[in-house]
């Protein structure tokens, strides 16, 4: 039987550094179902950092995974600006009505400070409390939506797509305030004891942008505000492709990307090798329904694609592990990682 | 214009709505517009276009903002060169389009511009929940409905949505699209939806395909 001689702190860091720890990280980003250990709502579960802290802690203990994820919910940036937050029993909390209905909105809206602000505070608090409870030992990864992403659900897709093509001045401006928030928010989360940032920016992806836009904006967005973040932070495509700009990626600073399994993880790979980690792919709407074997067979192709020399650690695609993924396939996952995921790798 | 200047002109307009290029579409219009008729121009080089942009955004290989912008801009165009009354009009049953639970409109938007483009009459409920939906298509006598989400608890909600409307006796087709579907090729199945749609041009295929009318 293989051993664990790393800690999951000691095993991230080893492959961010295209190094090969003992075996393949796994990060479970779960976030609603720390309500079901608590036998809360997700409303009333998200309403204190205390129960996320404690739901977090229980779901490392239950699956032995690599990281904590403090994250609440995608909308609470827009909550903090006094937006509204759309609760169901069964699925994360979404954005209410647009904040920025017309563009003179943008330049009405105001710097949040992030010690001022409730609900940003009850994130603080589950950072805090998870620092204390996971030490060293165990990352916790913060989370913030991209300056150039959040307006989404700031403004509205349709809108937002819009603004960005036909209204630079509004566009340049709202880019500014989102810019500030987003440096002091990530920095907050550093500072309560995260460990590493996931800079959430699906908008950036080819899925949604061109290259050539992106490079006109999110990515000098990106640059500009990873670079004011102090400490390592991972680009999120929330399941969006990204083979086009993985080069831009790793010139924006960050350390890692999450993939889509829309694309090839060897291919991503090679592509990324000594310049950018991994982070991905499985399908988290698919796994609602996997079976033991399904669940093992595509981890094991995963670790075969992209766990070789380090650089990759296995999660799911989007962030975000659907709530309606049952424990059984979380087990299968953490047991075809304890299985094929030591190193040297089988291959 | 022969079919070699067709091909030209499908090209460089395509060209211009990838680049997102408002002057640039206009440019063309107003160089070949004056060959065609204007239901024709609609016709051979808007929906065509708009089409291939549709479809290339299915393989992946054109971006979501693309497609919307393309969409938004050939709107604008339509509503130049028409005449008010003017556009083609298709026989269909009473048809409508809405987001279920949330307020991704993007996806919802691009396809009812594709439909109106093409001549279809839809009725937009922009976003609902399921009970007002179920109220509000049994109302309105529809028999074609889509359904855009864009989380997974919605899309599973699409099934409380068809037996609702099947306990009501009322008969409609149901056509499912956004990420989730992208993700899961089997979650449209389980809804209980009729078809799943990748694209608006698929849109369209799957309503022909339905109601056995040729394209």
């Amino acid at each position: 039987m293989t051993v664990k001689t790393m800690t999951s702190m000691e095993r991230v860091m080893t492959a961010l550094q295209f190094k090969e720890p003992d075996r393949v990280p796994l990060f479970l980003l779960l976030t609603m179902h720390g309500a079901r250990e608590l036998g809360m709502s997700i409303r009333d579960y998200f309403s204190s950092g205390e129960n996320v802290a404690l739901g977090q802690m229980m779901l490392l203990k239950k699956y032995g995974h690599d990281c904590v994820y403090p994250f609440f919910y995608a909308p609470v940036e827009v909550e903090a600006r006094g937006g509204e937050v759309i609760y169901r029993d069964d699925g994360p909390p979404n954005s209410g009505e647009p904040i920025i209905k017309k563009y003179d909105d943008i330049m009405k809206l105001k710097q949040v400070s992030v010690k001022d602000s409730p609900p940003l505070v009850k994130v603080l608090k589950a950072i805090e409390l998870l620092k204390s409870e996971a030490g060293d030992q165990v990352p916790i990864i913060g989370v913030v939506m991209s300056p150039f992403s959040v307006p989404v659900m700031q403004m509205g897709f349709d809108r937002y797509i819009e603004l960005m093509y036909e209204n630079e001045a509004y566009f340049n401006k709202l880019m500014e305030i989102n810019e500030e928030f987003c440096v002091e928010w990530a920095n907050a989360q550093l500072d309560a004891g995260a460990a590493a940032i996931c800079y959430f920016d699906p908008v950036s992806s080819t899925s949604i942008i061109p290259r050539s836009k992106y490079l006109e904006t999110g990515f000098k967005i990106a640059k500009r505000t990873i670079g004011r973040i102090k400490g390592p932070t991972a680009t999120h495509m929330a399941s969006g492709r990204c083979f086009e700009i993985t080069g831009d990626l790793a010139e924006t600073g960050t350390a890692a990307v999450g993939v889509s399994v829309d694309e090839d993880l060897s291919i991503l790979k090679s592509r990324c090798r000594g310049r950018l980690s991994i982070i991905g792919n499985l399908n988290g709407i698919e796994m609602r329904r996997w079976s033991a074997e399904k669940a093992r067979d595509t981890v094991r192709q995963a670790i075969v694609d992209a766990g070789a020399g380090g650089g990759f650690i296995l999660s799911d695609n989007h962030g975000e592990i659907p709530f309606q993924v049952p424990e059984e396939v979380l087990f299968s996952i953490t047991e075809a990682v304890e299985q094929f995921g030591y190193y040297p790798l089988n291959k | 214009m022969n079919m070699e200047n067709i091909h030209q002109v499908l090209s460089s307009f395509e060209r211009a709505l990838v680049a997102v290029d408002r002057v640039a579409a206009e440019k063309i219009l107003a160089e070949y517009g004056p060959g065609f008729d204007p239901v024709n121009f609609v016709d051979t080089v808007i929906v065509q276009t708009l089409d291939n942009i549709g479809n290339a955004w299915a393989k992946g290989d054109v971006s979501l903002s693309q497609v919307y912008m393309s969409g938004k801009i050939c709107e604008s165009l339509v509503n130049s060169i028409m005449p008010s009354g003017g556009m083609k009009r298709i026989e269909h049953p009473p048809m409508a389009i809405a987001v279920l639970e949330d307020m991704h409109m993007l996806g919802k938007r691009i396809v009812y511009s594709v439909l109106k483009s093409k001549g279809y009459d839809i009725i937009d409920y922009s976003s609902m929940k399921t009970g007002e939906l179920v109220g509000r298509v049994i109302r309105d006598g529809i028999r074609i409905l889509l359904l855009s989400v864009l989380m997974l608890p919605s899309a599973l909600h699409i099934k409380e949505v068809r037996k609702r409307l099947d306990n009501a006796g009322h008969e409609v087709k149901i056509i499912v699209g956004g990420a989730p579907f992208n993700f899961d090729a089997e979650l449209w199945r389980e809804t209980g939806a009729d078809a799943m749609g990748r694209s608006a041009s698929q849109a369209v295929e799957i309503i022909n395909r339905l109601y056995e009318r040729p394209q």
